[in-house]
Formats: structure tokens, sequence, C-alpha cells
């Protein structure tokens, strides 16, 4: 096994990564896993976080990044405070998934993919996330709901953009 | 180290202790319902219990997927079998209240209706009985049974030879006989040979696998465990989509449980088999349910398909013989062997054994998860057990096997469902999402829709796939907006035939069925939109 590589800095959740590598080895095939284990700590995947993965696991820098744009599910963009991704599997589709998206696109000027400049709200769609019987489904904040309208989610949006944030003091 | 007769032990305790209930509720706890908040109803039924003084008769359980998501959250209730559906946190005290007397008629689901009675259960017999967090409840139900039998009575082509006969073929959509390829494992050279599961469930309106692992996760370890004895590995993986958290963390669990109780790792119930597994997460990368994409993707590269042979049962993962099937191929193997290979073929179709897991989703009345046998008419899911069309809708089609699957009409509804049927109809039987269609779908816009989700997820690797999906999708594009000519549509077909045969894996062999099916059946839709069509007969296909 080779001699682990410094943390990038004293942030603890490095060694959340750490110990996924560790786990397996510090062997190249443990990318995708480590990759998983950088974006669940940190949210996304920043040029830092790359590179001290590629050094870890010695896998050159093209081919992690390689690995992080092909698969979907990788952000190289910090995403918003909450985020809503509505599922355009064929269920959700058929059953108007689109229009829901078209509803929350106009209410807050982004597009699918984009965060509101405050960095409240992300948009993203996803492919199936299995919720067909409960269709259209909706992922907010990681949590599926179900046979979802577009009023409907706007108004979930609009409550859920009014709590007051976690740790915020009052 | 936990011997089998351990096991048994610990098994009866648990179900000692079960049995001083003498009501047991179960309520779902598949991502389903839990989106629907089963859990806080678990919840409050549990406090209820204990409000009403009544813990040392009623169990609360948290089981797996009870099938009808239309009507989640779902409880039901042991002995008297009674179905709840739409369940609020609210109705807690009256429905524990009513247990021991009469139901509450208004929550009541008919547990009589087709929906049910029309399924024969293999796969599915555990969901929504069993809790899926417990090994317990597993070995209760028969679990680890086969994989004993297996170590313990069985040689490895013993084991190979049932499987065969069992005439079972893969439930991952090709129907490949699932014997003949554990035979080849079997038989190729190799110190390190592999065994994976194929729980990469890409395809958009398709939650079977995600059921299975949500609602009975040992079943696969056991399988898996099996089919490793049977080909000579030591060592596997299970490749489960990211998208699936809940059912990653039953696995988790059930993966632990296993491993603590000696039912996998070194030296398996002292019979001197190892076989150790692990977890591996996709990560949104539909191309990688091709087997030698899902392989590279093991291996920590971006999930890019090579040409076979070599097939993956002589060079597979690293280089090494390897056995892989998808997660209801495996689901099936302990049932064949505790039942034997002639119960399971007495199911089924002559050339389609067992039965075959659905997921009923689009404009349905009763949305959610089915096991039928094969041989069954595509009429009897849709309008028997699936209720038929939702609102005033009338049936138009119904779409299998996927995005790279086809759409069949109204009028072949009465074929029976199994590989080559479907196939003859320019479908395929797929993973087994199965997606209900009316009127009010335009099929040039739902083949829009399938290319658009195949343009996106073509991994690049070869020319026919990557250009050829973009090029039918501003084709398509072009006709949905009435601005495309017979010219258009003629290249749009002969493009077809070119990806279809031209490319490299599945994922773009398979992308113009879509097309080529609705073109098939709903020419006319197509004719429509186009500028120059020459004037048709009314029905003219």
């Amino acid at each position: 096994m080779q001699k682990p590589v410094k943390l990038p800095s004293d942030d603890k959740r490095w060694r959340v990564v750490e110990a996924t590598m560790r786990r397996n080895g510090y062997r190249p095939d443990a990318l995708i896993e480590t990759l998983h284990t950088v974006q669940e700590s940190f949210g996304y995947l920043d040029n830092d976080a790359l590179m001290f993965v590629s050094q870890a696991l010695r896998v050159s820098p093209s081919q992690v990044f390689g690995v992080a744009t092909f698969y979907h599910f990788f952000n190289l963009k910090p995403q918003g405070e909450h985020t809503c991704a509505v599922c355009l599997g064929t269920a959700c589709y058929i059953k108007g998934a689109n229009k829901i998206i078209e509803a929350i696109e106009e209410e807050y000027g982004i597009k699918s993919g984009e965060t509101t400049p405050d960095d409240r709200l992300s948009l993203l769609t996803v492919r199936c996330v299995g919720a067909c019987g409960l269709a259209p489904a909706v992922v907010f904040d990681n949590n599926v709901l179900g046979n979802e309208s577009p009023d409907g989610m706007l108004e979930t949006i609009r409550e859920r953009l009014a709590e007051v944030p976690e740790g915020a003091a009052q | 180290m936990m011997t089998y007769d351990e096991l048994a032990e610990l098994a009866a305790e648990s179900r000692e202790k079960q049995q001083q209930y003498k009501y047991c509720l179960r309520v779902c706890m598949a991502a389903g319902c839990l989106s629907q908040h089963s859990d806080s109803i678990k919840a409050a039924l549990e406090d209820e219990v204990k409000a009403q003084g009544r813990d040392h008769e009623i169990q609360i359980k948290g089981v797996g997927c009870l099938g009808l998501c239309a009507a989640g959250p779902l409880v039901a209730v042991e002995p008297d079998n009674v179905l709840y559906e739409k369940v609020q946190a609210e109705d807690a005290p009256a429905l524990i209240a009513s247990i021991g007397k009469e139901p509450i008629s208004e929550l009541r689901c008919d547990e009589k209706m087709p929906f049910f009675s029309r399924q024969t259960k293999i796969v599915l017999e555990n969901s929504g009985v069993i809790d899926p967090e417990s090994l317990e409840d597993y070995l209760n139900a028969d679990g680890y049974k086969g994989l004993y039998r297996v170590l313990t009575e069985m040689s490895p082509s013993e084991v190979i030879d049932e499987i065969m006969e069992s005439g079972l073929r893969g439930r991952g959509g090709a129907g490949y006989p699932t014997g003949l390829k554990w035979a080849t494992v079997a038989k190729a050279s190799g110190d390190v040979k592999y065994v994976i599961c194929n729980g990469d469930e890409g395809d958009p309106g398709a939650f079977m696998d995600r059921s299975v692992l949500e609602s009975d996760p040992y079943r696969i370890l056991e399988g898996m465990t099996i089919a490793g004895y049977a080909v000579g590995s030591n060592r596997g993986y299970v490749y489960v989509r990211a998208e699936y958290p809940l059912a990653i963390d039953r696995l988790k669990l059930a993966l632990r449980q296993a491993k603590r109780n000696n039912l996998l790792g070194e030296n398996i119930l002292g019979t001197g088999f190892d076989f150790n597994l692990e977890i591996r997460l996709g990560a949104g990368a539909y191309v990688c349910g091709e087997e030698t994409a899902l392989m590279g993707s093991i291996e920590g590269h971006r999930g890019t398909p090579r040409p076979r042979p070599p097939y993956p049962a002589d060079h597979g993962l690293w280089g090494q013989p390897t056995l892989i099937n998808n997660v209801e191929t495996y689901a099936n193997i302990a049932p064949i062997i505790r039942n034997g290979s002639a119960w399971f073929s007495s199911i089924g179709t002559e050339s389609s054994k067992g039965t075959k897991v659905f997921a009923l989703a689009g404009q349905v009345k009763n949305t959610g998860l089915i096991e039928v046998p094969m041989g069954i008419s595509l009429r009897e899911i849709v309008e028997v057990i699936g209720g038929g069309t939702t609102g005033s809708g009338e049936f138009k089609a119904v779409q299998t096997g996927g995005p790279t699957g086809g759409c069949i009409p109204a009028e072949y509804l009465d074929v029976p469902v199994d590989y080559s049927s479907l196939t003859r109809l320019g479908s395929i039987m797929g993973s087994g999402g199965m997606i209900i269609m009316d009127k009010t779908s335009s099929m040039v816009d739902v083949a829009k829709y399938f290319m658009e989700f195949c343009k996106s997820e073509s991994c690049g690797k070869c020319i026919p796939c990557r250009v050829g999906t973009a090029q039918m999708y501003g084709l398509l594009d072009k006709i949905s907006k009435g601005q495309a000519t017979m010219a258009d549509l003629d290249l749009l077909e002969q493009l077809c035939d070119l990806v279809r045969n031209a490319s490299l894996c599945g994922l773009g062999g398979s992308a113009p069925n879509p097309i080529m099916s609705t073109l098939k059946y709903f020419r006319s839709e197509y004719l429509e939109k186009i500028i120059d069509a020459p004037v048709l007969e009314p029905a003219a296909e």
C-alpha cells in the first residue's frame, strides 16, 4: 500500500474521504466510490478535491475528470441550499412532469440544472427515481414526493424556502 | 462460528416471540409508501398500541413493498387478512381500536381484487411480508435453506443442472438461459472468478429491482452465494444505482448481518466454502446497465461498453471469468433450489418459464408492482390487474422494455407476454417496466422523449449511436414541430436501420425501437405532422 497523501486541509470531512480510500486499499478502482464520498461530504466535486483524489489513488487527473464528468450523478458545481429534482422518467413524463419543471422555471427564473442567484434553490432533473407508482415524482432535499402537480410543487417550494435555515440564529 | 443449527435456533426464537402476538400490522416501508410518510404512520401506530395498552398482543412491523403503490401508504392486518389503503397518521387510534373487531370500511382496500388475486409470486413472495431489515424474518421464510442444501448436499455441477432444467432465463431483458451462462463461467479457466449482480436499473419506468432490494435483500445475497458456489467463485459485487439510497442502506445492513452470522465470508456455515461480497454504487449512467460497461464502472472507469466477444464469461472483470446476472434472476435462484426445477418449469410457457415482475405505471388505475406467470396476455395485465386506464382516457398503447423497447397498440393486447412474442411485435421484454398510455399521449412526442433519453445517455464511444441518436432526435423534433418533409421521414427510417445494425452495444442497437414501433403502428400520427404528406386513406396501416 502506498503512503497516504497529505489531506488538502484540516477540514474533518477529508478524514471521511480518506477512510473510504483506506477501506479500498488506495486502489485505483476505488475512484468512483471515493468520488461518491467526496460528494456526500462536500455536496459537490471541486478541482481541489479531484486533484487530491487523483494523487491519493494514483489515477491521472484526466481520468478522474473524465469519470467525474461522465457520470450524471456527480456535480462539479455547488448546489443551492435546497435541491428540487424533478423526475423525468417515462411514467412521470407521461403524467406531466415537464409541466412541473416549466412552472418552477417560470416562477424562479432558472433553467433546469441552474441555481437561483441567492443560492437557495437548485432545479435539477433526474432519470427515474423508481417511484413510478407515484408519478409524477419530485425529489426535494432527498425526500421523494409523489403525485405532484405544478401548483402543489410551487406551494411546497415556497413553504420550504420560508423555513429558517438550520443553525441560523434567530 | 455459526452453524446452521444455531441459525435455526435464532430463527425459532424470533418466531416464538412473534407468535406471542395475536395480531401483526404490516406497514409498507418501501420507497413508494415511505414518500407518503409511512414511517410516521408506523410510529403513530406504535404509540397508539402502547396508549391503548395492547402492545402485548399487537405487533407493528415494517415490511417491504405491498405492491399497490397507487393506494399507498398501505397497512395489512394479520391474521384477519385486511388491507388498509391511504392510511394517515390520524387514522392510528381508530385503526388500532378496530383490531379484533370490525374492520374500518372507509379505509379498506379490496384485498380480493384481481390486482392481488391474479398474481403468482416467486420473486416477491416475501415482499410486504417479512421485515427486510431482519435476518430472522428471512430465515423464517425458508431463507438460506437453499444455500444450506447447495453447500451440504449438492455438487456445483448439480446446482448448474438444476438451474439449467428449470428453464430460467435472464430477467435483465435479453433472456439468455441462466443455466447456460453459469455452465460457461464454471468451465472457463481462471484462478479468480467473479460474480456480479446487475442492479443498475436504469430504465425509466422500471422499479422492480429497487423493490426487491428494498423488500427482500437477503434473497439476492443467497442467490449470489449459490451462484458463487456453482461457478467456483469466491468474490462478488452488487452494483446498485446511487439513485436508490434506501435499497443501498438495506442491502448494506443485510450484508453486515450475513457476515456476522457466517452466511458470507470465510467458511460459510462451517462448510468450507468462502464467498465475499461488496457493494459498488453506480453514478447515474444508463449505459452501465450494459454488462461490459458495468464492469468498467466497477473497475473505476467511465462506463463505456467494449465489443463482445470475448464475453464476460471468459474475459470479464479485471480480465477474469465473470458471471453477471440481474437482480430478479438471482431472486429466482433460492426458490428453484428449494422447490426443485420441475416446480419452476411448470409455471410459464414452453420457452419462457417462471414468472416476471412488472412495474405498472403511467395512465393506469392500479399502478404498482406485479408478478405474473409468463404467457399471461397483455390485456389481462392492463385491463384486469391494472384495472384499465385512469379517468376517461381510452387505452392507446403499452410501452414495454424501457427507452429502447417499443409501443404495443390495442389490437395486439391479446399477445402472450414472453420473450419471443414481444420481440416479434417490435418491442422487448426488457427489465419489466410497463407504461400504459392513453389517447392523450402523442406517439411522436413519446418517440422524441425516448430519443432524447438515448441521445443524452449514449456513452459516445461508437459513432452510429453517438451521432445517430442526435440526428434522429433532431428529425423527430422537426416532425413534432410540423416542419418536416417526407424526405426527412425517409432519412429517419434509414437512420433507424443504420443505428440498429452498426452500434457497438445494446443501447444503440435498440435505441431506434421506439421510433420503429411507433412508425409501424401509429404511422398516421407522423404523417399528420408532415408538410408534404400524401393524403391518406383512414387507418392505412
